[in-house]
């Protein structure tokens, strides 16, 4: 194409180029099947691109809810890899099949019940000591949680540990569906999660005492004056209220001090 | 050993460290599986013990020393199958290919054995500020120590060394037949009652041979005997109780540490009680 | 106890299996009894170790698979350290209690400890009573 001719239709020739671009295809393979999909697409997209609709449980499209988990392999090579179907963009030779869902075992239980003790999770979950640290379940994790180490800390008894560990958990059943042991994994890392949350995490000490404040009426007087007061003169005292500054120290004070 | 048994674990360290020796526990340790897997064809029970022999590797340790007899015997059996199955080795190292390659370059010891072999017992026994002076107690020893052949730290029909460590701390041992008869294991959760019959078998020719009390070196065998004596008692109300202590717990008490490092309060029978009486515990 | 031997009943593929499995010479046993002797559990076994050796080496498995024998078996090895011919019985019986875990037909169900026992019982109890008894 000559230098004159591009100039004359730019924007004819940017559609030209964008449609080109838009136009390079790479395979992949959905369940055996073999479709041509635009690179760049998350795998969610090419598949929905390539004609299949995702009608119940997929999902928040942004790798929190752990509904796309894909498993998948790359051609000439026997390893096993996973991933998020809405995060993980697709490649060529993809070979692929989605894990929406594994059936897992889940204890039932009153967690007011429940106490700090490790025991209580080997009560709900005795398959726990079925595992034989095979690994399989962190290889399998699309999060990179350490999942062996932390179904070891909950063997240990330390809840803590596992409960920090899993914390990236998105309960996408990937490791459960793996386990060599048939433990739901995700399911005792989240007991093990509301464990320490409530009865092993220490306390907000300044919450406390905030919520202590503000039952015993600190702010009962100035929220009362506030519902009082017009709109207009509300709009007003907003727009000219005191910020605290950027820079301010420990011992700043604001100038009208009487709510303090 | 961080919750039930923190009895054996707490008194080993502290000691250890009494006689120059700094146990550190190796990080991300994952739990060897208890039983050694006799298959011929069994690999994937053996992933969970190489493990953490791959593990003290990392750390750069030639030597795995172990607290409980149990894992003793399946580390050491899966340190054996590493050295000499080449095969085995292979398809191990392959299948755990997020870990080194492992080929047994650890030595795997029991507690007992260091203080045998690297620290002796006469040099132990200059280390005892008191003297358990008067207290009978039998050893203990189960099966894993001993056996199968190639793992066993002593004699195996007439093991001493136990007997060997309780006179460097000054104590009695008394010998009695069924020191190497096995408490039934894992039974305790499929047959139970089974396991009271073997728990009577074996303190009862303690018993009749003057013991006050048992030394182990297993959970197992402490929670079966344990157990299975408080069943005794039940049914039998003449049954004289006994009380079982871990070595370490021993070893700890006669070096002049601070009890409370033995956690007493965790051990079956009534040691604090006996302990007393012989002028061992103010 | 009588036993019927006759060709009928003889299972080569059974005996094939175990030997594959223990990596043991089942004609190495000459019934001697040493095992039977040694054994800690024996008195509640309803076969001797003595008897599970032959009736393997026969291949009778009829009879192994109606005994209780192999999981009362606690693995203590007294049998394979006191074996005259080096045979080692820890591992034929835990290749015939394999047989029957491998065909998923598990021998406890954690349901069937009670969740104070659960509590109770160190993790090496649980973790070693998993493995003899569920595959």
């Amino acid at each position: 194409m000559s230098v004159k001719e591009e100039n004359k239709n730019p924007a004819e020739t940017a559609v030209k180029e964008k449609k080109q671009i838009a136009a390079k295809l790479i395979p992949i393979y959905i369940m055996g099947k073999r479709y041509e999909v635009p690179e760049g697409l998350t795998i969610m997209k090419a598949m929905e691109y390539a004609g299949y609709k995702f009608i119940r449980g997929c999902g928040c499209r942004g790798g929190t809810c752990g509904a796309c988990g894909t498993v998948y392999r790359k051609p000439g090579d026997y390893k096993l890899q996973v991933a998020l179907a809405c995060q993980k963009t697709v490649e060529p030779g993809m070979y692929m099949a989605q894990i929406p869902f594994f059936p897992a075992n889940r204890a039932q239980y009153e967690f007011a019940d429940l106490t700090s003790a490790p025991e209580e999770v080997f009560k709900l979950y005795p398959e726990l000591f079925r595992c034989v640290a095979c690994n399989a379940c962190t290889k399998a994790c699309p999060q990179g949680i350490e999942v062996m180490d932390a179904i070891a800390a909950l063997k240990q008894g330390n809840i803590a540990e596992a409960a920090q560990l899993s914390f990236d958990c998105i309960q996408c059943g990937l490791c459960t569906s793996r386990c060599f042991g048939e433990l739901a994994q995700y399911h005792m890392f989240q007991l093990g999660r509301r464990i320490y949350g409530a009865n092993i995490l220490p306390r907000a000490e300044h919450l406390i005492e905030m919520v202590k404040a503000v039952n015993e009426g600190r702010y009962d007087q100035i929220l009362d004056e506030l519902k009082h007061v017009k709109e207009d003169e509300l709009k007003k005292l907003y727009q000219e209220r005191e910020s605290e500054p950027m820079a301010a120290g420990e011992d700043w004070k604001p100038e009208d001090t009487r709510y303090l | 050993m961080k919750t039930k048994a923190r009895n054996l674990e707490e008194p080993a360290v502290a000691s250890m460290e009494v006689l120059g020796f700094k146990l550190e526990e190796i990080p991300r340790w994952n739990c060897c599986g208890a039983v050694y897997s006799l298959a011929e064809d069994d690999l994937i029970h053996q992933v969970a013990p190489v493990r953490n022999l791959i593990r003290a590797k990392e750390q750069g340790q030639d030597k795995l020393a172990t607290l409980c007899a149990f894992c003793f015997n399946t580390l050491k059996r899966a340190n054996l199958l590493m050295r000499e199955n080449g095969e085995k080795r292979d398809t191990l190292n392959s299948f755990m290919d997020e870990e080194m390659d492992y080929g047994g370059e650890v030595k795997v010891v029991h507690l007992l054995e260091v203080l045998r072999d690297e620290i002796g017992w006469g040099a132990l026994a200059q280390k005892v500020k008191l003297p358990l002076r008067e207290l009978k107690v039998a050893p203990y020893y189960g099966c894993t120590l001993l056996r199968p052949r190639e793992v066993a730290i002593d004699n195996v029909e007439n093991p001493t060394i136990l007997r060997e460590f309780l006179e460097a701390l000054g104590a009695s041992p008394v010998d009695f037949p069924e020191s190497t008869r096995c408490c039934g294991s894992y039974q305790i959760i499929s047959n139970p009652d089974d396991i009271s019959e073997y728990a009577r078998d074996i303190l009862n020719s303690a018993l009749s041979h003057d013991a006050e009390a048992l030394v182990l070196t297993c959970p197992l065998c402490d929670y079966n005997l344990g157990q299975g004596q408080k069943e005794l008692m039940k049914k039998h109300n003449e049954f004289k109780e006994m009380s079982l202590f871990y070595f370490t717990q021993l070893l700890a008490l006669a070096l002049g540490l601070d009890p409370q490092v033995c956690h007493f309060e965790l051990n079956y029978g009534s040691p604090e009680l006996l302990l007393r009486e012989k002028n061992l515990l103010s | 106890m009588s036993v019927t031997i006759s060709p009928k009943r003889l299972r080569r593929e059974f005996v094939r299996k175990v030997k594959e499995l223990s990596g043991q010479n089942l004609q190495l046993c000459y019934q001697c009894g040493m095992c039977s002797g040694n054994c800690p559990v024996a008195s509640n076994m309803d076969l001797s170790p003595r008897q599970i050796i032959e009736l393997a080496r026969l291949g009778l498995e009829e009879e192994i698979a109606n005994s209780k024998t192999v999981w009362i078996c606690a693995s203590c090895l007294a049998c394979t350290v006191n074996c005259p011919r080096g045979f080692d019985l820890s591992k034929v019986m835990e290749a015939i209690r394999l047989l029957t875990l491998r065909k998923n037909i598990d021998q406890i169900h954690p349901e069937d400890i009670s969740p104070q026992e659960r509590c109770e019982l160190p993790q090496i109890a649980m973790v070693s009573g998993l493995r003899k008894f569920t595959g």
